[in-house]
């Protein structure tokens, strides 16, 4: 389809302003700009039908199944959004004085108390904006905790090698070496290999619990105690919340701080890659090291972004938060993994799962030996899943587990819906099996065929340019 | 309530289909003492309506005013209800990053959309698809323009203090040094940078207009800056940008800003939009998400998120910046808004907002006891002196208007298109009522 520039008609506009009933103000000469920038000149109705077009090119929650492992894609309920676009929330400016946003510190103070109760901390920011930008702001939490003590020595974070990407970048942009430990086969941390690491120069662990495979580490107790010993904090990367609250808290499982996303587990919409909102919480021994706004607040807090944080998105998860409720909460989580783990059986038998044992939340299948019979990749069958209406799971991840499809179904799919998916994975393994370049080829009837992408990154075409 | 779509019945089912008896079967891998053995200490689950009056009751608590006079970050400027309705939309709205370009290339071209509005916004010729907001903006430019030798960052004194507070826990993460260029008139005080500009420092940020909301000697600025071997970073006001002079125009390397008066609400400060955009010699050094344009399997345009091989999820520790998710739909809002206003529309609501900012900071300066605090030419914003401060502002709050913002310095007004003749004559009156009792 054509892009908005490309349907730009000179002297075509939408009527939006009045005309301006003060006196101009002269802009000195040297301070104007030279050209307009060439923004599209477009009517409403243009305007309208153009993302219309967009919108119906895209997948969400709303059009059909989406397991993508670890992102938790569960259903966005439409009353949140509601609540959000209230003027009283919407149109209140966050330096107005304190007694004209009671409403505003009180939805944080409720969020708080929910969250808080959840994951069994006491202190808690929303001030991050995003599950990585909250990695940031708890290992700043580590930092500042060892320095307040003097201690200067400690210059390590250690991240299993199953861990997500941001949190080795975290660690680095906190100015930490990352100490890479290698997981045991199922993903969970191996003992004496945490053993060998820790020492005197242990900052601290960054740790995803359950796993990125999907497991619960049974032994996280003996290695939030390791840690503890030799001096450093235990980070619980909150991806994975999903699994498990309401049913056993990160803060009893021996963490210091944790982020919680609240677009993954708390359930506001994921925006096409944001925004997000990151709660942070930590034990009260590491609350006088949270960021605060240095023009809302005062100065001398650390800070991680302006203002409070994306206040609108808590509005969101906090109305989910309300509806669930003290059981509802953990019946979520129950029934997210009851959902991975009836999904997982259902497939099994064609795909195999990499663990043949009870999942959480999310499972990951390994797909190397069908590869090594077929040819047939994990990426042929992410990509032929794409023609039955379905998002493919996530793929090549984590890294420990070859030729991976990650699938997390979440609470909010039908066991229709979960019965239907895993017809489709049975069809598109039997397909494989005898039409294997019918899969090399796919999609073959979504939007576009496969992209090429070395040519995108070789001689990169980032923006339109006017012909 | 949960949303869970599985009625008792087919739950029962699926635990036979797994081989579990109960629920806590499932979680058999976790140690029993660790499990919650108790129920949350939280309230009952509400159905939906028992929500919406729960949190529209919230809602009522803060107030919400006719005509907003403050700006410091955070601007009221008018929503067209066409930027409200396209990224409330349910598919731009539920969808997640486009990692699958087959069914994603409606997210992906808005955003290589809106890529081309913030370039040409800018000057730049590369723009990514947004990070968190403008101070992160600011924090991840110093951070690109850091290398082996040049460590140091430099930020001028009048930028927003948040910006400057951000920036400085970045560079304490990484345990690099940043320095206060310091301000003079309202502005940065060029004989100070001077001085401070040496072979170590990697970069300087200027906002523009700055947080007074005063004109910086941009060009000098950059010049300053480039004669020293540093990097130059502008912070701009995107609504500006339809009158003033482009960062580009103005020299700098790399063009940031906060994206929120490009449609997006207030909402107490969040979610809002950081744009960054530099020139074609440094895109592999940009972090975050970037759309790219390609062609399909037959030949066809298509659009895909490119250059990932500078991203967390590739180099992991050695990466440019450990962000993931990031501001997409706020960015999708932006360019519906851009496209709404158009190149005309743009100058437009720049150019009134500027206007009605001259036409208050003129009412008020003509009451006695009221005078602008900086000589030089500002755009929406501005700093006055203010006798009996609280007490004049407090009576603005009880009419309805929320007056500027009490600074160190004095008070920080702002205007936009959306203040009528009438609200400012009104405001300028009740100031001078207050005056003079």
């Amino acid at each position: 389809m054509k892009l908005i520039f490309e349907k730009s008609v000179p002297g075509r506009h939408c009527s939006l302003l009045p005309k301006c009933d003060v006196p101009d103000a002269a802009l000195p000469e040297a301070l104007v700009r030279q050209t307009a920038p060439a923004l599209p000149e477009l009517s409403e109705v243009d305007l309208s039908r153009h993302y219309t077009e967009l919108n119906q090119r895209v997948h969400g929650v709303n059009c059909g199944f989406y397991p993508l492992g670890s992102c938790t894609m569960k259903y966005n309920p439409r009353v949140d959004e509601d609540m959000a676009a209230l003027p009283g929330f919407a149109g209140v400016h966050p330096l107005a004085p304190k007694d004209a946003v009671q409403g505003c510190l009180s939805v944080l103070d409720t969020a708080k108390t929910y969250l808080c109760e959840i994951t069994g901390m006491d202190g808690m920011t929303f001030q991050p904006a995003a599950g990585a930008h909250g990695e940031f702001t708890g290992v700043l939490l580590i930092k500042q905790y060892h320095r307040k003590r003097g201690d200067f020595k400690r210059t390590k974070i250690i991240v299993p090698d199953s861990a997500h990407g941001t949190n080795p970048a975290t660690a680095a942009m906190c100015g930490f070496e990352v100490v890479n430990i290698p997981s045991a086969p199922d993903g969970c941390v191996d003992l004496e290999a945490l053993k060998a690491v820790l020492g005197d120069d242990t900052a601290g662990l960054m740790l995803t619990n359950p796993n990125t495979v999907g497991i619960f580490d049974e032994n996280i107790l003996e290695i939030t105690r390791l840690v503890h010993e030799a001096g450093g904090l235990c980070y619980y990367d909150g991806a994975n919340l999903n699994a498990v609250m309401g049913v056993v808290r990160p803060g009893d499982m021996g963490f210091d701080c944790i982020h919680m996303n609240l677009h993954k587990t708390f359930a506001t919409p994921h925006g096409g890659g944001g925004p997000g909102a990151c709660a942070v919480g930590c034990k009260a021994f590491l609350e006088e090291f949270l960021p605060a706004s240095a023009l809302m607040q005062g100065e001398g807090r650390l800070q991680v972004r302006s203002f409070m944080g994306n206040f609108l998105v808590v509005v969101r998860a906090l109305t989910y938060l309300l509806t669930l409720g003290r059981d509802g909460i953990p019946e979520a989580a129950q029934n997210a993994v009851l959902n991975a783990n009836y999904l997982m059986r259902r497939i099994q038998g064609t795909f195999e799962p990499a663990f043949d044992r009870v999942c959480m939340h999310e499972f990951v299948l390994d797909l190397s030996e069908y590869k090594k019979e077929t040819g047939v990749s994990a990426l042929d069958v992410a990509k032929a899943l794409i023609d039955y209406g379905m998002h493919p799971p996530t793929m090549y991840f984590p890294m420990i587990v070859h030729e991976a499809l990650m699938l997390e179904p979440t609470e909010t799919e039908s066991k229709e819906t979960l019965d239907w998916a895993a017809d489709v994975f049975r069809e598109v393994y039997a397909r494989g099996k005898t039409d294997p370049d019918y899969l090399h080829g796919a999609p073959h009837h979504a939007q576009i065929g496969r992209p090429d992408e070395v040519r995108a990154s070789r001689n990169p075409v980032v923006r339109w340019t006017k012909p | 309530m949960s949303y869970v779509p599985s009625t008792p019945e087919q739950r029962r089912a699926m635990l036979d289909a797994v081989g579990a008896e109960t629920y806590a079967d499932l979680y058999r891998d976790v140690p029993k003492e660790m499990l919650l053995d108790r129920q949350l200490d939280l309230p009952e689950g509400m159905s939906e309506l028992e929500a919406v009056r729960t949190m529209t009751a919230l809602a009522e608590k803060n107030k919400v005013f006719q005509t907003v006079l403050r700006g410091a970050g955070s601007y009221d400027h008018f929503i067209p209800a066409i930027v409200k309705s396209v990224p409330a939309k349910e598919e731009f709205l539920t969808a997640y990053t486009p990692y699958q370009a087959e069914m994603s290339q409606g997210v992906l071209q808005s955003i290589f959309e809106y890529q081309t509005m913030i370039c040409e916004l800018t000057g730049m010729d590369v723009s990514n698809a947004s990070v968190y907001d403008g101070a992160t903006a600011a924090a991840e430019a110093a951070a690109m323009c850091r290398d082996r030798k040049r460590r140091v960052t430099l930020i001028s004194a009048a930028a927003h203090p948040d910006t400057i507070n951000t920036v400085r826990t970045y560079c304490f993460g990484t345990g690099d040094e940043l320095k206060i260029v310091p301000a003079k008139d309202g502005k940065t005080d060029l004989d100070a940078l001077k001085e401070m500009l040496d072979g170590t420092v990697a970069s300087f940020y200027v906002q523009q207009p700055n947080f007074y909301g005063q004109f910086e000697d941009a060009d000098l600025l950059g010049e300053l800056v480039h004669a020293a071997g540093a990097m130059y970073v502008m912070g701009c006001n995107p609504i500006s940008l339809g009158l003033v002079k482009t960062p580009r125009e103005c020299g700098a390397d790399i063009a940031v800003g906060e994206g929120q008066p490009l449609g997006l609400p207030m909402g107490f400060g969040g979610p809002y939009l950081g744009f960054m955009a530099t020139t074609a010699k440094h895109m592999r050094k940009l972090p975050g998400r970037i759309v790219g344009e390609t062609v399909d399997s037959k030949g066809k345009r298509a659009y895909v998120l490119s250059l990932q091989a500078r991203e967390q999820h590739i180099r992991r520790e050695k990466a440019s910046s450990n962000i993931c998710s990031n501001e997409a739909l706020c960015a999708l809002t932006a360019a519906v808004y851009l496209a709404a206003m158009g190149p005309n529309g743009l100058r437009e609501v720049a150019r009134q907002s500027m206007a009605k900012a001259h036409y208050l900071a003129e009412a008020l300066t003509a009451i006695d006891g009221i005078e602008l605090v900086y000589p030089g030419p500002f755009f929406h914003e501005f700093v006055t002196t203010l006798p009996k401060a609280q007490e004049v502002l407090a009576a603005l709050e009880e009419n309805g208007i929320l007056g500027g913002l009490p600074i160190a310095e004095g008070v920080l007004w702002c205007a936009t298109e959306k203040a009528d003749k009438a609200s400012l004559d009104r405001t300028a009156a009740i100031v001078k009522e207050v005056l003079a009792k």
